[in-house]
């Protein structure tokens, strides 16, 4: 993939993120900080559909934003074929794995298996 | 006579410390600075200093420089801890007693002064730093390529560029990555992307559109700050992100 449609996936899931970001804390504001943080209360967001479809869009959008950060961070620091290669490929792997145990979390709770 | 003696006396009376970073590569491990007191008039320039030293007190001091006159860009150097031309540069206006002198930093250093410039001319030749198109002047009944001064100005002070290499030595990211391109290439991508007579645009985009190029930049702005010829490589930079990203055309 070409580095510029790279850096424009970059920048646009910084901007999505950003606004399902403030969604999300908004929603938080509804209730109180600590009755947010209740158990029944986490459990009541994954089961309700729309936000859990969003709860996933955020943890997609943070993950792909994040490790290419991470990427071009480990690309300054230090250069050569083999090492940027690992370099972007671990990044890749590490990104689907994060994606896949968010997922996993989210779809056991919401299926009622939690 | 006697009068004349005695104003040049006077006027020689002023005098400043100059450090010069010591370095040779083949037997020294780290640089060592040497200091010489040299007298100064208020037009004396760096480059006329260290050519004092030179001429008076140490010959075997290496320094680049050519035209004395900020057009040649060879005596590049850091000039208490700025990028700047020593030929360009006025001991008066350093407001300092004290002037330490030493190599361009992200060059690697020939010695003292005198620093390799292969990496900048690579990424320079890197970008194809010229008019790019199928017909030439030289096909029969062609005439030289017409340019509005509208469109003159998209591009002029792009072409200002003199390839002293100070705004690579300011980069952080040229500090850390080894395979940027840097400020200057960029720049000059810029200057051929945006001549109208241009036809590489694609092919020049390509080049930079890598993951050590044009996006590699953090946009730190040293490399302007530095340019003494104000051609501003991090907006050329700004402006080539805005062809990639589709806001220009």
């Amino acid at each position: 993939m070409r580095e510029s449609t790279i850096m424009k996936i970059h920048y646009g899931t910084a901007l999505a993120a950003v606004a399902l970001v403030a969604v999300h804390i908004l929603m938080r504001m509804t209730m109180g900080f600590a009755d947010s943080l209740e158990y029944e209360t986490v459990l009541a967001n994954y089961k309700f559909i729309p936000y859990a479809i969003m709860l996933e869009l955020i943890l997609i959008l943070l993950s792909v934003h994040g490790f290419n950060g991470l990427r071009v961070i480990l690309l300054e620091l230090k250069q050569g074929p083999a090492y940027e290669k690992a370099v972007s490929y671990g990044c890749l792997a590490a990104m689907f794995a994060l994606i896949a145990y968010g997922s996993r979390t989210i779809i056991m709770t919401n299926m009622g298996m939690v | 006579m006697a009068q004349v003696s005695s104003i040049a006396d006077e006027q020689s009376s002023k005098s400043i410390t100059l450090r010069i970073a010591r370095f040779n590569p083949e037997k020294d491990t780290k640089k060592q600075f040497m200091e010489f007191t040299v007298p100064y008039e208020k037009w004396t320039t760096v480059l006329e200093a260290i050519l004092d030293v030179k001429k008076h007190f140490d010959h075997s001091v290496a320094v680049r420089y050519s035209c004395r006159q900020a057009t040649c860009g060879s005596c590049g150097m850091i000039i208490n801890g700025k990028p700047r031309l020593a030929c360009f540069t006025k001991i008066s206006e350093l407001d300092s007693n004290v002037i330490t002198v030493e190599p361009m930093n992200n060059f690697p250093i020939i010695r003292d002064l005198a620093v390799k410039f292969e990496r900048l001319f690579d990424t320079h030749h890197k970008i194809k730093p010229y008019l790019d198109r199928d017909d030439t002047e030289l096909e029969s009944d062609a005439k030289e390529f017409m340019q509005s001064p509208e469109e003159l100005e998209q591009y002029i002070q792009f072409a200002n560029c003199i390839k002293c290499g100070l705004c690579n030595s300011a980069c952080p990211t040229m500090a850390t990555d080894s395979s940027f391109v840097g400020p200057q290439a960029l720049a000059q991508a810029y200057r051929y992307v945006a001549d109208s007579r241009d036809k590489g645009k694609d092919s020049r985009l390509k080049i930079i559109d890598d993951s050590h190029g044009i996006w590699r930049c953090h946009f730190a702005g040293s490399c302007s700050q530095v340019c003494p010829k104000g051609v501003d490589p991090a907006m050329g930079i700004q402006l080539l992100r805005g062809y990639m990203l589709g806001f220009r055309s």
